[in-house]
């Protein structure tokens, strides 16, 4: 539960946090480390959003943006939030922190190999970061790298040492998700405790062994088409090279064996696509798991549930060419790829129905996580009913690359995302603090990140419906159609920077929570799964979602780590029902 | 709702048709289910009573959980047909050679539009021969004798009401073709060749822009489709054609 009063026997502070195979420190490192990405990613795209309507404005210590900057701005923003935010935290930092005590392990099954995980990840970072500080700076070329653009330094400023540093982070980041995968999904199918059958996992779990086996099957060829286009820039090699290249007026030696730039594109999407299940499953999984504590009702449908997350998985596995309708891939394959899209959207959209469904079944707490979960369940919507618009190859052919697809993103993956992260970390704030985070802070935090999320991302669509196309520094020439959208970008800008602000309030309730939180005592959700077990590593005899009448006759809940048989009363810390009250 | 840009092809009027459609349908939805979201916010309070037990539900009953997820994917499997039927249209046809034919070629940071002139077949290109500064910005074989009468212009002018067919190509990187005038995009992949088949309807100017990431220069990369009457068209194109055989004539 909380951490071990230090004793004089107890090994220092960087034995006991830093370098330890604990898989609770790794995971406060790890979230440590997703707070400086986002902190980054954030700051990006704030002047991304900035120069966007101030193009001219000069920045303190820097000057006027350059196109280049603006381009390594957003592959940098790109690159920060999808790997090192929407990967990290979901898919390293959580399971570290709940994993093994969810299915009843004392520890990891490879504690060292986690541990090197997150080193390795934190190499990566740096890696990545370092690319701001080479000559020419930062790549220019997206979170897509696309070759010819990728494979020649002559193609543009930050495309020499920058897109160098960029390819070994990614490498690196695969590297370490692979060894973090490999774990998880060992610790769930061999770690699990006495009685912890595969019905019996929180869905959380069932998420991760999804998006475990996800990560190691997607990153592996992530990895190799990294490997790939490093050897192409500098081994000579020729995987997505054509022959008759000419970059600057200047002619390009011709490969032995032209390879195709197509191949980049679907070895990247089969990783890209994937990628978008592996940071969202989690969230989806903890949806359902919050849903049911604050609603003191079980999950619906459990097993549905379940086959819906593995749906999601197998489907997420063949998807990947809807990224690719307008590349000149063969026009059959985008209408199969179109089908197998429109596929997933079906288990998608019973997983949103089923927390629809929940919602109005028991009396709903509203709490600081609970909200975030609504707030979740809100970006899912917004952002995935425009999932199945841009599934119809036909569609896609005109939104595609528009800021369309920008708000899109950024709703269903982004914002939903986060969101998700922000109810985890409200939600298991006392397994690291013994403290509770502060309601009013966190309602407020909530309701100004919801109003300003939207005003940032919903007027997006309009500006890709009227055809503005992402990656544009400046909105001039001929297309001054799009001189009608400098007062939504305003708009958008003014949005970001209120969203932005809008998390000194998190970071102010975090570090003041941690000493002056309400004591959040044994269990102070009243949950049921084992990471609130005041005993160790217990045994398990029953479902993981024990709400309401099926636990018996005088309980709301049965927890994991109890029997049927023995009487509970509620357990919960003195006042907590008045904080969780609204405003 | 008229965020679009006015249309000035012919399938474009299916296009946004569909396209409204799907929009108003997701709007809808996403209205309905932020309300509902918002009704449970509010049920709370009323709800605050003891709890109701829940009310075991028969397997008749429990078929009708199933009714809205099954009239969500009948909306899916209506997205997928109506859509196929314009994509088939659009894409799964076989190039038309009555119609006019312009090749396309992206270069950092311009767009090129080459006419094959009056024999109709497309010159060699050779890309040791790439040299703009010298006016063959694509590389054109004068040995070629299909290359001497073949028009390279920085604007894109069609005839109104006749099929086009588009040669997609780049000479560096990834390049994305996109007229949103006329609802039209595709990325020019370097080492392949493309094609893109569509009618201008409507006379006037039209934006021509890059939509794939392409460099520094990537937002400037943008040229003009002009699209005039035949008569206007053919003097044009006469126009063009006796000055690139003049200024070829010159060089030879």
């Amino acid at each position: 539960m909380t951490t071990p009063p230090q004793t004089a026997a107890s090994p220092g502070f960087f034995r006991r946090r830093i370098f330890t195979t604990d898989h609770r420190a790794l995971a406060v490192l790890y979230l440590l480390l997703g707070l400086a990405a986002v902190i980054a990613g954030t700051l990006l795209s704030l002047v991304i959003r900035i120069h966007r309507v101030w193009p001219t404005l000069a920045f303190p210590l820097y000057g006027v943006l350059k196109p280049e900057d603006y381009l390594a701005l957003v592959t940098m923003h790109g690159t920060l939030m999808v790997f090192f935010v929407l990967t990290v935290v979901p898919q390293a930092a959580f399971p570290n922190l709940v994993l093994p005590a969810q299915v009843g392990a004392e520890r990891m099954a490879f504690p060292r190999l986690n541990a090197a995980a997150f080193w390795i990840t934190l190499a990566s970072l740096l890696v990545l970061l370092a690319a701001f500080f080479v000559p020419q700076g930062a790549p220019i070329s997206g979170w897509t790298s696309y070759p010819p653009l990728s494979a020649f330094a002559a193609a543009g400023p930050g495309q020499g040492a920058g897109m160098d540093l960029w390819l070994a982070s990614i490498a690196l980041f695969c590297i370490a998700s692979l060894a973090a995968s490999a774990n998880f999904l060992v610790t769930i199918v061999a770690r699990r405790t006495h009685g912890m059958t595969w019905t019996r996992l929180p869905l959380t779990v069932w998420s991760w062994l999804v998006s475990s086996a996800l990560t190691v099957i997607a990153f592996s060829v992530l990895l190799a088409a990294a490997a790939m286009l490093l050897a192409d820039r500098h081994f000579g090699t020729s995987f997505f090279l054509p022959a008759g290249e000419v970059i600057n007026g200047i002619r390009q030696h011709d490969p032995a064996a032209p390879g195709s730039p197509m191949l980049w594109l679907h070895l990247f999407w089969f990783f890209g696509h994937p990628e978008v299940y592996i940071s969202i499953l989690p969230g989806m999984g903890l949806a359902s798991s919050l849903l049911a504590n604050f609603t003191r009702r079980p999950v619906l449908g459990y097993r549905g549930m379940v086959a819906a997350t593995l749906l999601i998985g197998v489907f997420g596995l063949g998807v990947w060419g809807h990224h690719m309708f307008v590349s000149g891939m063969n026009p059959y394959a985008g209408t199969a790829f179109g089908l197998t899209t429109i596929a997933i959207a079906v288990p998608s959209s019973a997983e949103v129905l089923t927390w629809l469904g929940m919602l109005f079944r028991g009396r709903m707490r509203l709490t600081t996580p609970m909200l975030f979960t609504l707030g979740f369940i809100s970006f899912f919507i917004a952002g995935g009913l425009t999932g199945p618009v841009l599934a119809q190859p036909a569609l896609d052919a005109y939104l595609h690359n528009t800021f369309f697809v920008v708000a899109h993103f950024h709703l269903v993956m982004a914002m939903a995302g986060v969101f998700s992260l922000f109810a985890g970390i409200y939600y298991w704030y006392p397994l690291l603090t013994g403290r509770l985070m502060n309601e009013t802070l966190g309602k407020l935090h909530f309701w100004i990140s919801l109003i300003a999320a939207y005003g940032t991302f919903f007027p997006m669509h309009f500006a890709g419906l009227a055809g503005e196309p992402r990656h544009y520094a400046q909105l001039a020439g001929p297309a001054e159609s799009f001189a009608s959208l400098i007062p939504v970008e305003k708009g958008i800008t003014f949005a970001a920077l209120t969203l932005a602000a809008a998390q000194f309030i998190f970071l102010f309730n975090i570090v003041r929570s941690s000493r002056r939180g309400i004591l959040a005592g044994e269990n102070p959700w009243a949950a049921t799964t084992l990471e609130w077990s005041p005993i160790g590593h217990p045994i398990t005899e029953g479902g993981p979602y024990v709400y309401g009448p099926d636990a018996g006759p005088n309980a709301d809940f049965l927890p994991q780590w109890q029997s049927a048989a023995s009487d509970i009363s509620h357990i919960g810390p003195p006042g907590w029902e008045a904080a969780a009250k609204p405003e | 709702m008229n965020w679009l840009p006015p249309n000035g092809a012919l399938h474009g009027f299916a296009f946004d048709h569909l396209l409204r459609w799907n929009l108003a349908i997701v709007f809808w939805l996403f209205i309905a289910a932020q309300a509902l979201l918002l009704v449970a916010l509010f049920r709370r309070k009323s709800a605050a009573s003891p709890q109701r037990p829940i009310r075991p539900h028969s397997p008749a009953a429990r078929v009708f959980h199933f009714l809205p997820l099954a009239a969500i994917t009948a909306l899916y499997v209506w997205m997928v047909f109506t859509s196929h039927k314009l994509w088939a249209a659009r894409r799964e046809a076989a190039n038309n050679p009555q119609a006019v034919q312009v090749e396309v070629t992206g270069v950092q940071f311009d767009w090129y539009f080459r006419y094959p002139g009056d024999d109709g077949i497309y010159g060699t290109l050779r890309p040791d021969l790439v040299n703009a500064p010298a006016g063959n910005p694509l590389g054109l074989d004068p040995n070629d004798p299909h290359s001497r009468d073949d028009i390279v212009s920085a604007i894109l002018v069609l005839p109104v009401g006749r099929p086009v067919d588009l040669r997609l190509r780049t000479q560096d990187v990834i390049h994305g073709l996109f007229i949103p005038g006329m609802r039209l995009k595709e990325d020019a992949i370097p080492g392949m060749l493309g094609h893109l088949q569509f009618t201008p309807t409507v006379p006037g100017d039209y934006a021509i822009l890059c939509s794939q990431v392409c460099g520094l220069g990537h937002s400037r990369m943008q040229a003009r489709l002009r699209v005039v009457s035949e008569a206007d068209y053919e003097r044009w194109l006469a126009a063009r054609e006796r000055a690139a055989l003049a200024a070829r004539g010159d060089t030879q």
